[in-house]
């Protein structure tokens, strides 16, 4: 039973230290944000990611930069409305349609 | 056992990367002068602008083989030299000390603080410094911050605290900068928003209600920690924060700046202290008045009176100068901005106290401008923060300018930089001896067409004609004292003429020099004396000289050593104490100067030798002796003899001291002196140069006359001569050949180079040492050309040609020496509507100055102010960029000839919002062989994230049979923008989308002959074929492999083969059959194969059918590719070519990065070579740790396990490594191995691969 208990210690430290841990409670909304927050930062991270994606878009980097950046603040749009594993489900949905 | 990859890589940057990341300034060389450092790339280097040099050098440039993310200097109170910090993926924060004397970056510390690699919440992405360098902070894009502190223990040691944490869970960074606060506690400014309200809110209203803070962060160094000391909500589109200088009378803070905004922020501020300007908007036709610039870089200058200004650049490239008004107390009256000039928008502006501002560009070449005023002369409008409101809703008249050439400052020199590079392609239509390097690169109206030889660049400094054809140039001066050549020495077929240089180059008359034949050699000889040989004898003029600005000579006294009957003179050899001619009978005679200065033939000493000879050389008289010791034959019978001249032990001279076997005769021999690494600096060469075209260069040991060190290179098909020459300060040697070459030492690695010249091809050459200028002199038939180096450090010359828009694929026509590419540019409005708002704007300039910005509805369609610009001209695109319209494109088809007119020839613009996609050159089965048809994909109004466009065609147009002409032809619908096409079988083939189409040309329309829908799973982006096989690259999905059947109606086209490996494919190129290089978006490149069985398979039977049977495997194709090899580059490929580099060299695989990279992959021939390699890499990589603190293995195998790939550029280190460090290393190799032959290995797989 310590063990369990240890074990849920350190799980809960590695989350407050590290972002997008996770657990068994993860929806589905917090797991794709932080894969898109991960994504996002890391095309502003890489010099030569971001030059690319600046000269595509016909635009400075640093404009490139602040456009990401932005995304990250809700880079697949809101939480679903309530919380329980059934909403879970009809949020991700909502998601979903919203996407398309 | 060992098993053997079946493949192994050598891989080689033979370009360096020119994006620059970040530039700063500083004195990091301790010489109370400013330097400039940037990184680029994975390099760090070093650059000084001086005046006296006129211009911009390099002094040091390491790769510290680590993304290098941000750069900063700092220096402790007490310090006399800035260091520097850097933050890289390493996962470490490391500084450096810059040392001189031997050139290194010293590391000082060496910091772990998080997991390597670029991720969200490791701390890289921001760094700041404490201006008084008392601490530095470092951010991640989220949550972490850390900040260290510097203390000075001892004298000279700089000691580091343990980071101190200031997190904060769910909160963006968008800028993080030290504040100017004087000796108070140290403080941070962060420009941050708390995202966590908007996690939490379901019905998605609280996003639009976030806030961004500028927060302040306080060291309190008295109490070893961080707080979150103040924070005040600002602008929601602020990014990007610049200090304000504080301490006694200056007013301290932050300059804000977001969309159309500057604030300015005093540190724990009231709102009645906030003072703020919008951006100044261009004016003109083709401007929407409505758009508002952000602030894309900027810099802070501070004058000697403790005065200061800003020049902070928009994304128009706009350069504002920003100044604060500001009492005695420090307290800001307001704030005033300026128009200053339009530049090339930038990543850095630093702005150097010798009066030059650098700019890295973010396309293109760097510049160096030099500052002609600061701005307060021009009539420029000035904007107050008194017109503006605080609060940046609230409704103001926005401020105009109208943009103009550049007037406070000049261009004083640019670095060639070849980012971003486009796309390339190596190919010889010019028919030169080596192929040359064809790439597009840039942005915008910066965008240029390259070509890039490796050939040392040459500044012509005169050209003048001759009356006849010379076949021998020579200068010389009259007296041992002279530091000036006087006189030049023509040698024509039968006659010689004589100029003297004066003011002018005229021909000089009782000169003594014997005029009635050709000359075989001229020497300063003895005091003052000059030896004119010729094929009959020996001319020996005394006390030739001229009265000043006169070419009359004073008939000196001259002498006569004439050849024997029935002899002549063949070749000779001379310096100033010694002569040596050859004669017909195979006869050598020597003589040496007499103490008055007359000759002395060496009695009873000659040589007779068999066969005939061809060249002699002795080198200079060297400094100290009176002779030089050894003399070098070269013979028809394919030898080169060595004889001594200084007396041996018995007293004998013209012994045969050594002989050396060539493979075919020599044509021409030299030797010299030249700078090199060996202990004492410097080593005697003995150059070879051979009737096949081949050189050869050996060590000739000054004591034994031993030959050895032999390197060998072939240079072009005709035989080789030479002439010693000074190139850049240091003796070097022209060889002339098809084209001429020059084996110089390289200024920096010390390193003997052999680079061809970008000139004619001439015959004979000499040193010319001019009062004037310094430089080399030859004759190439009837012309006589005097050129000379700029430098050595680059060995390759870049021609570029300017293109309209942004470059986006290319296509070649090597029989006519012509390229099409394609060019478009995103948010730009089309030529078609620009030049309709100008024609709009031109006859409203003679109707009444109305007021028509708020009644015109359409906002790009606007032109609010009708004193726009005269002729109805648009601005200057490349300097002034094109003007802006979201949603629009510019794009057009351009003819390029870069061999004969070296222009533009034809351009086609897009209309109807249409951006070309793709391009490919294809001929018709079905239309005859001889017409080329350019087909060319289209989409109209193509938009990213989310991918959209309302239509997608393949245009095709007829080329001319010149290749310089394009007439449309038809245009045909597709479903979606056909992102790839290739020739095919005589068809085209087109990625539609995620389907791949064949297509054959009718009247009216592309036919479409076959298709197979989804042929890959996101977006074709590439095509390539051999035979029957076509390799699909995807956008997301690494490459297919799919077979063409074309023996069933209708033909069918199979995938049969995809990767295991989800790679963002960028560019790919056939190695063989079966096996593909490609390159991804993530910098990686790689190498499948397809299993022989596999490949065997999809071949076997006419109709498919056995592979239309197979089961897909795991939702792709039946069968999968093996990875053959992996490495990671940093750049993207853009381009990939199996090619060879060199005449006569072997092929390798040849890419370009966006980031401005030229790279080889060049694969071993050698199992033993490969093994040393393979050890000399693992070595190194313990004993030269990077720079970074990154691990050089974990780096090279950034995102997959670098495979079979071994990394050139870290095994080149061991050429600059100390000796000791060197011998260390070789001891470790098994296989007898030594420091030399290392270093020869090194070299010979840049040197005869690549360059």
């Amino acid at each position: 039973m310590a063990d369990k208990l240890r074990a849920q210690q350190q799980l809960e430290a590695l989350q407050a230290r590290f972002i997008g841990i996770g657990s068994a409670d993860t929806t589905k909304h917090e797991w794709t944000s932080n894969m898109q927050r991960d994504s996002l930062s890391s095309f502003i991270g890489h010099p030569p990611i971001l030059q690319y994606m600046s000269i595509g878009l016909g635009q400075p980097r640093e404009k490139t930069r602040v456009q990401l950046l932005e995304r990250m603040i809700q880079p697949v749009g809101p939480p679903p409305k309530v919380s329980g594993l059934f909403d879970v489900f009809c949020g991700s949905f909502a998601n979903d349609v919203v996407a398309r | 056992m060992t098993s053997f990859s079946t493949m192994s890589l050598y891989a080689l940057t033979v370009k360096q990367p020119s994006a620059t990341q970040d530039a700063i300034t500083g004195d990091f060389m301790g010489n109370q002068k400013q330097q400039i450092l940037t990184a680029n790339g994975t390099r760090l280097s070093i650059f000084e602008v001086s005046r006296r040099q006129k211009g911009f050098q390099e002094i040091y440039s390491q790769d510290v083989f680590g993304i290098i993310r941000r750069i900063a200097k700092f220096r402790l109170a007490g310090g006399n030299k800035d260091l520097i910090v850097i933050t890289t993926d390493s996962g470490r924060l490391v500084t450096y000390e810059y040392e001189n004397d031997p050139q290194q970056f010293k590391t000082v510390h060496y910091e772990t603080f998080g997991k390597s690699g670029i991720r969200r919440v490791v701390p890289g992405e921001y760094l700041a410094v404490d201006p008084k360098g008392r601490a530095i902070m470092i951010a991640s894009t989220e949550k972490n911050k850390l900040v260290y502190i510097l203390t000075r223990s001892g004298q000279t040691d700089i000691a580091i605290s343990s980071p101190l944490e200031a997190h904060k869970p769910q909160t963006l960074v968008y800028c993080l900068i030290g504040l100017d606060v004087g000796y108070d506690n140290p403080m941070f400014a962060a420009l941050e928003l708390d995202y966590s309200a908007a996690e939490a809110d379901p019905s998605g209203e609280a996003v639009g209600e976030l806030q961004k803070e500028l927060v302040y962060y306080e060291l309190d160094l008295g109490l070893n920690h961080i707080v979150r000391k103040w924070s005040e909500p600002v602008d929601r589109t602020a990014h990007t924060l610049f200090r304000v200088p504080g301490g006694q009378n200056s007013p301290s803070g932050v300059l804000c700046c977001g969309e159309d905004n500057i604030t300015y922020h005093r540190i724990f501020n009231t709102k009645s202290q906030m003072h703020r300007l919008a951006i100044p908007r261009r004016e003109g036709a083709t401007e929407d008045p409505n758009r508002k610039r952000i602030i894309v870089t900027g810099t802070l200058y501070t004058l000697k009176g403790g005065d200061f200004f800003y020049l902070l650049q928009t994304d128009d490239g706009d350069v504002f100068k920003l100044t604060v008004a500001h009492d005695n107390n420090g307290t800001v009256e307001k704030i005033k901005i300026k128009y200053f000039d339009t530049l090339p928008i930038a990543n850095s502006i630093c702005i150097l106290r010798a009066g030059f501002v650098y700019l890295a560009c973010e396309s293109g070449d760097r510049t160096v401008y030099e500052l002609e005023s600061l701005g307060e002369e021009t009539d420029d409008p000035v904007f107050e923060s008194t017109q503006f409101p605080v609060d940046p809703l609230a409704a103001y008249a926005p401020p105009f300018f109208k943009p103009r050439d550049l007037s406070n400052l000049t261009a004083v020199e640019t670095l060639p930089s070849l980012n971003p590079i486009m796309g390339m392609e190596v190919a010889n239509p010019a028919l030169e001896d080596a192929p040359q390097i064809y790439t597009i690169n840039g942005t915008g109206g910066r965008s240029t067409f390259g070509t890039t030889r490796n050939a040392l660049e040459v500044l012509d400094l005169i050209e003048s004609p001759l009356p006849a054809n010379a076949i021998g140039v020579w200068t010389t001066k009259m007296n041992v004292e002279d530091t000036e050549d006087q006189i030049i020495v023509l040698s024509m077929n039968t006659s010689t003429f004589i100029l003297k240089i004066g003011e002018d180059v005229e021909q000089a008359q009782a000169h003594g020099f014997f005029e009635e034949s050709s000359t075989l050699g001229v020497q300063q000889f003895g005091e003052d004396c000059i030896i004119q040989i010729h094929p009959r004898g020996i001319r020996h003029i005394r006390g030739l000289e001229f009265p000043p600005e006169s070419a009359q000579g004073n008939d000196p006294k001259t002498m006569n050593w004439d050849a024997p009957p029935h002899r002549t003179i063949v070749a000779c050899a001379a310096n100033n104490r010694q002569v040596a001619i050859a004669l017909s009978s195979g006869q050598i005679l020597y003589f040496e100067c007499d103490s008055d200065g007359s000759l002395a033939m060496a009695e009873d000493d000659d040589i007779t030798l068999d066969s005939t000879i061809n060249s002699i050389a002795i080198p200079e008289v060297p400094e100290g002796s009176v002779r030089a010791n050894f003399m070098a034959v070269g013979c028809s019978d394919q030898t080169v003899r060595i004889y001594n001249l200084a007396p041996d032990v018995e007293g004998n001279i013209l012994r045969s001291i050594s002989v050396q076997g060539l493979s075919s005769p020599p044509s021409d021999l030299t030797i010299n002196y030249m700078r090199d690494k060996s202990p004492r600096g410097y080593s005697q060469f003995l150059h070879i140069g051979l009737r096949s075209g081949v050189y050869i260069r050996s060590v000739l040991d000054e004591m034994t006359g031993e030959i050895g060190d032999t390197r060998r290179r072939f240079l072009g098909p005709d035989a080789i001569t030479f002439a010693r020459v000074t190139a850049a300060g240091e003796p070097a040697v022209v060889a002339m050949t098809s084209r001429p070459w020059l084996a110089y030492t390289h200024p920096r690695t010390a390193a003997l180079q052999l680079t061809p010249l970008n000139y004619i091809p001439f015959k004979s050459a000499w040193n010319f040492d001019g009062s004037a200028f310094k430089g080399i002199i030859c004759v190439n038939a009837n012309e006589l050309r005097i050129f000379t180096f700029n430098d050595l450090l680059d060995n390759t010359t870049y021609e570029p040609i300017p293109l309209k828009y942004t470059p986006r694929k290319f296509v070649s026509y090597s029989d006519q020496g012509v390229f099409y590419v394609i060019e478009s540019e995103h948010n730009t409005i089309g030529a078609d509507i620009r030049q309709t708002l100008i024609d709009q704007a031109e006859p409203e300039k003679e109707a009444p100055p109305e007021e028509n910005r708020d009644t015109d509805g359409d906002e790009t369609m606007t032109n609010g102010h009708t004193n726009g610009l005269a002729h109805g001209d648009e601005l200057d695109p490349r300097t002034f960029g094109y003007p802006k319209a979201q949603g629009q494109w510019a794009s057009c088809i351009q003819i390029v000839d870069p061999i004969t007119e070296k222009k533009v020839i034809q351009t086609l613009e897009l209309k109807d919002n249409k951006s070309a996609v793709s391009i490919a050159l294809a001929y018709f089965e079905s239309r005859g062989e001889n017409d080329m048809y350019l087909c060319v994909g289209v989409a109209k109004d193509l938009q990213f994230t989310p991918y959209q466009y309302t239509a997608a065609s393949i245009q095709l147009y007829r080329v001319s049979l010149d290749g310089r002409q394009l007439e449309f032809m038809h245009e045909t619908e597709v479903s979606e923008p056909p992102l790839a096409l290739l020739p095919f079988k005589g068809k085209l083939i087109a990625g539609i989308g995620a389907d791949l189409a064949l297509y054959d040309c009718g009247m009216r329309s592309l036919l479409r002959k076959a298709m197979q829908t989804n042929a890959v799973s996101t977006r074709i982006v590439g095509l390539k074929t051999q035979g029957s096989r076509i390799i699909v690259s995807d956008q997301a999905q690494s490459v297919t492999y799919v077979v063409h059947k074309d023996q069933v109606h209708p033909n069918r086209l199979i995938p049969f083969a995809d990767d295991t490996i989800a790679r963002h494919t960028t560019c790919t190129e056939m190695l063989d059959y079966e096996t593909t290089v490609g390159g991804d978006k993530f910098g990686n490149i790689w190498i499948v194969r397809c299993p022989t069985k596999v490949s065997e398979a999809s071949d076997e039977s006419p109709d498919g059918l056995n592979l239309t049977q197979d089961k897909a495997y795991l939702a792709g194709a039946p069968n999968r590719l093996d990875s053959v090899a992996h490495y990671f580059t940093n750049d993207i490929p853009t381009s990939l070519q199996r090619t060879n580099l060199i005449s006569g060299g072997e092929r390798v695989i040849f890419w370009s990065g966006i980031q401005g990279t030229l790279g080889a992959l060049i694969p071993f021939q050698s199992r033993r070579q490969h093994k040393m390699f393979q050890q000399l890499e693992s070595q190194l990589r313990n004993d030269d740790k990077p720079l970074s603190g990154r691990d050089h293995l974990a780096y090279r195998s950034y995102y997959v396990p670098v495979k079979s790939v071994i990394d050139g550029d870290l095994v080149e280190r061991f050429l600059v490594l100390n000796r000791d460090k060197r011998e260390g290393i070789v001891g470790q190799l098994q296989g007898n191995w030594t420091s030399e032959m290392v270093d020869e290995a090194i070299w010979n797989m840049r040197g005869l691969y690549a360059f």
